[in-house]
């Protein structure tokens, strides 16, 4: 008889999306950007930003949040029997998807873990963010209806499987070598902002820490942000739903206790009121998330648990981070960027491409 | 007759689509679902049972997952 994955039942799935609604605000608290307790997408472009790749000097900081959240979930699938390397899925369109979706995600300014955490803070804007997410995921659900697959993934070797693990412990190694260092915008070989979003952080071991619970959290749970949207509309499954809703009704809930919920549209942190914008980022977004089977926190999850696919995608997400700080792509507080329209046409035509494209009968 | 889902490597949600379009389509009988994660294994679990197919049996073979639904 198996083991029953308490984690993974209704009120598993609601504890989690809950425990991570009180640690992302308290992140807030204790110095992260307003709305960005967590952000993959903000906090993947802020890791690329340290490591040099693009040099926009407000978002360069080697977030330990994502560091905790691969590490976290390698424990967790290690302890329990689920650690299994596996790849070779299409990792080429998984890269390029990878890309899309930060590049989408950078326009509307955040992943779908901060459209929750924006709405939680009264942002206004991220309605249009979640409705984009939510068209970007219902499209890629026709995708899925009409047989589309990116192909079998197949076991790998534990040396393959610990890449992942190994990289982020070295990008830890590098934090903890070459700390930031006051009014110093490097530290040997990392980039650090002096003012800005990637200036503003909580301390390494609240950031850390967080990250390794809700790394172990989210394996164990399988919580994920697209593939709640994505069962309500395939299947009319609530379970992943209902964690996501969880996040939202705790974030906003802590954040009204802490002060931090100030409703409106105008002068949000770190975001923009270009309502079309917001919607068509995030629609490109979701849809790579779904073409790739999860949202950006899951991919780094199931890159933890040896799925070198998901892995292979985080690696697109960090080079989308660069190229969207590089030609001028991401938004800022002031709008989109100079070739942030251009930006949602290319990305989401790929998406598109990669979905008309992989359209096959998989059979049983 | 036992029909036969194989869904392994494949990631969400397709084991889930697989399983349930056959169940749609044999509407009853018995039908095993192979996977090879547990997050597939529990999808799956899940959705076959929303759909009112009977969890039979969960068989662990190395590092895959023989899900025998069954419905009358």
């Amino acid at each position: 008889m198996l083991k029953k994955n308490i984690f993974a039942t209704s009120a598993g799935i609601i504890a989690v999306g809950a425990i991570i609604g009180i640690l992302a605000p308290m992140l807030q608290k204790l110095g992260n950007p307003g709305n960005m307790g967590v952000c993959v997408a903000c906090f993947g472009r802020d890791i690329a930003g340290a490591l040099g790749l693009h040099r926009a000097e407000g978002v360069q900081y080697l977030r330990p949040e994502i560091l905790g959240f691969v590490l976290g979930a390698f424990l967790a699938a290690l302890a329990v029997g689920e650690f299994r390397p596996r790849g070779g899925s299409a990792p080429l369109a998984r890269f390029l998807l990878g890309m899309c979706a930060m590049i989408g995600a950078l326009v509307f300014l955040g992943c779908p873990w901060r459209v929750i955490l924006r709405l939680a803070g009264g942002d206004g804007n991220a309605i249009f963010g979640f409705l984009g997410l939510a068209v970007g995921i219902g499209i890629g659900c026709l995708f899925f209806k009409s047989g589309y697959s990116l192909g079998r993934s197949v076991k790998e070797s534990t040396g393959i499987g610990l890449l992942m693990p190994v990289v982020i412990i070295g990008l830890l190694a590098l934090r903890l070598t070459f700390p930031p260092v006051a009014d110093q915008a490097k530290s040997g070989v990392l980039f650090y902002s002096l003012k800005g979003p990637g200036a503003q952080y909580a301390p390494l071991v609240a950031s850390l820490s967080v990250g390794l619970v809700v790394g172990v959290l989210a394996q164990r749970s399988r919580f994920c942000t697209m593939g709640a949207l994505r069962d309500l509309f395939l299947f009319r499954h609530w379970h992943l739903f209902s964690g996501v809703l969880a996040l939202l009704v705790i974030a906003w809930a802590v954040n009204m206790a802490l002060g931090q919920f100030k409703p409106g549209f105008t002068n949000q942190p770190v975001a923009h009121t270009q309502t079309f914008w917001n919607f068509a980022g995030m629609t490109v977004a979701g849809l790579a998330f779904a073409l790739a089977g999860g949202c950006p926190g899951r991919q780094l999850f199931m890159s933890g648990e040896g799925d070198g696919d998901a892995a292979i995608f985080v690696f697109g997400m960090l080079a989308g981070a660069a190229f969207a700080h590089n030609f001028g792509l991401a938004g800022s507080p002031a709008g989109i960027g100079p070739y942030g329209v251009a930006a949602v046409i290319v990305t989401l035509s790929i998406c598109l491409f990669i979905g008309l494209t992989n359209i096959r009968k998989v059979g049983s | 007759m036992t029909e036969r889902v194989d869904a392994r490597g494949l990631s969400c949600p397709q084991p889930v689509l697989m399983a349930i379009s056959k169940m749609r389509e044999l509407d009853s009988g018995e039908i095993e679902v192979l996977v090879d994660n547990a997050t597939s294994k529990e999808n799956v679990t899940r959705a076959g049972q929303k759909s009112g197919w009977q969890l039979a049996e969960i068989k662990e073979e190395g590092e895959e997952y023989r899900l025998l639904f069954k419905r009358a």
